[in-house]
């Protein structure tokens, strides 16, 4: 027991120990030593481990619930200009059908508008003037549908499902041929969703808000359990810089960030048949910085806050205009100017569209490179703040 | 309070001082926190390879001073450096080589006892770190516990922990912020033992107790109450300077509840005697301190001649002597 302390270098010797821990080496070693402590804590705790894992795919599974559910009894109003033994069919095939239920004929435009708007009904078909006519002529008329597409997934579904329903009517009544020749065209009316926002939208946009949620969490923690469980006084003591305590806390999280991207996009393709038109790489990138952006948000708020509560709070309010104001919940382009020019400032926002540039469009690096640009920007001002606001001592 | 004799202090050796360097030099410090002055123009100087015992009763200001000592607490107003960088502005180096084991056990819990220690060894840029830090478990008799987390260690095992950790980096000055606390008494002179071994190396040790058996283990000690440092030198000097007298009253003839009994009543009436400014029981016997002699013997002289009692005047304890510090400086408080 009385050998140790006799290295060399120890006690006296300042020389030796000057050297070490200095330079870039020190800086990747303490920033290593960081990583090492951060990544073991996330292995240790379990329940936080599992729930950022289970959160993913939890969602992913109630998704696919919604879109398999084969909507049934859509509140339907149908308003025909014409009293003849096509429309009478039409409307026969309506009432038959499981998919939409009935409510009532309506004789004015304003009267279905007023059904939709109040949401008693969530369809309405219009059958034009000389429609039977028409179709006799092969003129291929124009049915018009309303949708209320506030649920865009049935509204989809029904849509789809209309144009069969109507032409089984008409093969079976003889009107045409077979089923499945067009004797007529459906004119789709979205109202509330124009963007049609399907599955193929919304599976990068739960990757998105997925992300930004856990990452967030993630963080946002980070800062306040040193200081509430007693261990930020220790690792104060030691000889530590803030962006080395910050880019320690935040790299080992990208890791769980990837391993969660990499789950919805599986399953996003193989349940959903989500394409992925672009590169693989661009997305891996685009997806790594949206994770580092999240982390160094939450981080922000984890040095701003006085206890883990206050942190889960500020990540919350982060949040929740996030999911509001980037695009996912409701399109861009249709927000009022105030709320775009918020919404360029939320990560989420950028992130989307590249993400469904490149999943959905094959977008290439041209085309994201200013939304990128502004995800580094506002990877930087995370950073900055977080460095300038992180309490060195204990005052 | 522990008294002295449970576990007696090994003469400590001669302070290795002939360098003659400084370690800590501060003049002047104070800190308040919302207006309440909790340390108040403390100036101290702790000489390279010394132990040095911080004393004073809880709520002092020990570790508002220690935390200023390796820059986790700015001064109000003061100045001074420690081990030759300053305090105010070298913060940063100043933690490179020093080692803070804090009051309350700040490693984590929720790693293993190794990797707490390959934690502190990669942060210190110690080479070979996974080695150091097998090595330290190894010193620390924490060989087998190596995988077991330090929040399920006893405290006994946290405190050698945390005392590993600090000593790992090498570093030239220890602070150490009331180790002892809640460990028992064989853990306690473990840990003495190695200190001395420590400073015999030539680190320098602050170590903060309110142990008096402990303070009689440092080569120098300082006083602290409500802030104020109130004394400071080698235990003989403390108590030289106290100028305290002290009178240690022993019954004849009689034993238990009766010898018990006129302890007590004698302590009654001497306590409102002028003159007689601390009057404390040990077992069944008195200690009676005052700080004017002359007042104090003719304060007893009137019960001196009672054959119930034997009178003998000794050096104050250290303890007798931090107490009636610590009323004085209330007294002046007020
Ligand atoms: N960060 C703080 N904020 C407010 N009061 C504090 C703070 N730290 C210590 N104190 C107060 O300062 C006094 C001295 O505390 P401390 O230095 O911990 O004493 P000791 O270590 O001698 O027990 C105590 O009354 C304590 O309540
Ligand atoms: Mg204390």
């Amino acid at each position: 027991m009385s050998e140790r302390h006799l290295d060399p270098g120890r006690g006296g010797g300042r020389d030796s120990g000057a050297g070490r821990g200095a330079g870039v080496a020190g800086f990747f070693a303490r920033v290593r030593a960081m990583m090492v402590k951060e990544f073991i804590q996330l292995m240790r705790d379990r329940v936080t481990f599992a729930t950022m894992i289970m959160i993913p795919l939890l969602q992913l599974i109630l998704f696919g619930f919604a879109i398999n559910t084969t909507p049934r009894n859509l509140p339907t109003a149908v308003f025909s200009h014409e009293n003849t033994d096509l429309s009478r069919a039409v409307l026969a095939a309506l009432k038959n059908t499981a998919f939409f239920s009935y409510v009532r004929e309506v004789h004015s435009a304003d009267e279905a508008e007023h059904l939709i708007r109040s949401g008693e009904v969530l369809f309405f078909v219009e059958i034009p003037a000389g429609f039977e006519r028409d179709v006799r002529r092969g003129d291929k008329p124009q049915i018009l549908v309303a949708a209320d597409a506030t649920d865009p997934i049935g509204s989809a579904n029904a849509l789809a499902a209309l144009a069969g329903v109507i032409n089984t009517a008409l093969a079976h009544d003889r009107f045409v041929d077979a089923p499945g020749e067009n004797a007529f065209q459906i004119v789709q009316h979205r109202r509330y969703n124009p963007a049609g926002t399907s599955q193929l939208n919304i599976v990068p946009g739960l990757l998105g808000t997925i992300l930004t949620m856990t990452m967030l969490i993630f963080t946002a923690l980070s800062v306040t359990r040193e200081i509430e469980r007693g261990t930020m006084e220790s690792l104060l003591a030691m000889p530590i810089h803030p962006v080395e305590i910050m880019l320690g806390k935040i790299l080992p999280y990208v890791s769980v960030g990837i391993l969660q991207a990499f789950l919805i996009v599986a399953a996003g393709m193989l349940l959903f048949g989500v394409p992925l038109e672009g590169s693989v790489l661009l997305l891996v990138a685009a997806t790594l910085l949206f994770i580092v952006v999240n982390l160094s948000i939450g981080y922000t708020f984890s040095t701003l806050a006085q206890n883990q509560l206050q942190a889960v709070q500020m990540s919350f309010m982060f949040f929740l205009p996030s999911i509001l104001l980037s695009g996912f919940m409701f399109p861009f382009s249709g927000m009022p100017l105030w709320a775009r020019v918020l919404g360029e400032g939320l990560p989420l926002t950028h992130y989307l569209r590249m993400v469904r540039g490149v999943m959905l469009k094959g977008a290439t690096f041209p085309d994201l490179q200013v939304d990128a640009a502004a995800l580094v920007a506002l990877m930087l001002v995370a950073m900055t703040v977080a460095v300038a606001r992180f309490r060195q001592t204990l005052d | 309070m522990s008294v002295a004799t449970t576990d007696p202090a090994p003469p400590a050796p001669a302070a290795p001082s002939a360098l003659g360097e400084v370690a800590i030099d501060v003049e002047g410090l104070s800190k308040s926190f919302g207006g309440r002055v909790v340390v108040n123009d403390l100036s101290m100087r702790v000489m390279r390879g010394q132990i040095y015992g911080f004393l004073g009763p809880n709520g002092s200001g020990k570790t508002t001073t220690i935390r200023m000592l390796c820059g986790l607490l700015t001064p109000d107003s003061g100045t001074g450096t420690c081990l030759g960088y300053d305090i105010l502005t070298q913060a940063r180096e100043i933690r490179r080589y020093v080692g803070y084991m804090t009051q309350r056990f700040s490693l984590y819990q929720d790693l293993s006892v190794r990797e707490n220690l390959e934690f502190v060894a990669r942060l210190y840029g110690v080479p070979h770190p996974e080695q150091a830090a097998q090595a330290e478990l190894e010193r620390l008799g924490l060989k087998g516990r190596g995988h077991q987390l330090a929040g399920e260690l006893s405290g006994g095992w946290k405190q050698r922990l945390a005392l590993g950790a600090c000593i790992l980096p090498g570093p030239e000055l220890l602070l150490l912020d009331e180790p002892t606390a809640g460990v028992d008494p064989k853990a306690r002179r473990e840990f003495w033992a190695q200190i001395h071994e420590l400073a015999a190396g030539g680190l320098t040790v602050l170590v903060s107790t309110h142990y008096m058996d402990e303070a009689e283990r440092c080569h120098e000690i300082a006083y602290i109450a409500y802030g104020h440092l109130l004394a400071q030198g080698t235990v003989q000097q403390v108590i030289a300077q106290s100028g305290l007298s002290t009178w240690t009253v022993d019954t004849v003839g009689l034993t238990g509840r009766e010898a018990g009994l006129a302890v007590a009543g004698l302590s009654r009436v001497l306590t409102e005697n002028v003159g007689v400014d601390m009057v404390a029981p040990f077992g069944t016997s008195l200690h009676i301190s005052g700080r004017d002699a002359e007042a104090l013997e003719a304060a007893i002289a009137p019960y001196r001649t009672d054959p119930r009692y034997v009178w003998r005047k000794e050096a104050p304890t250290l303890e007798d002597v931090f107490i009636d510090l610590m009323s004085r400086s209330r007294d002046e408080m007020r």
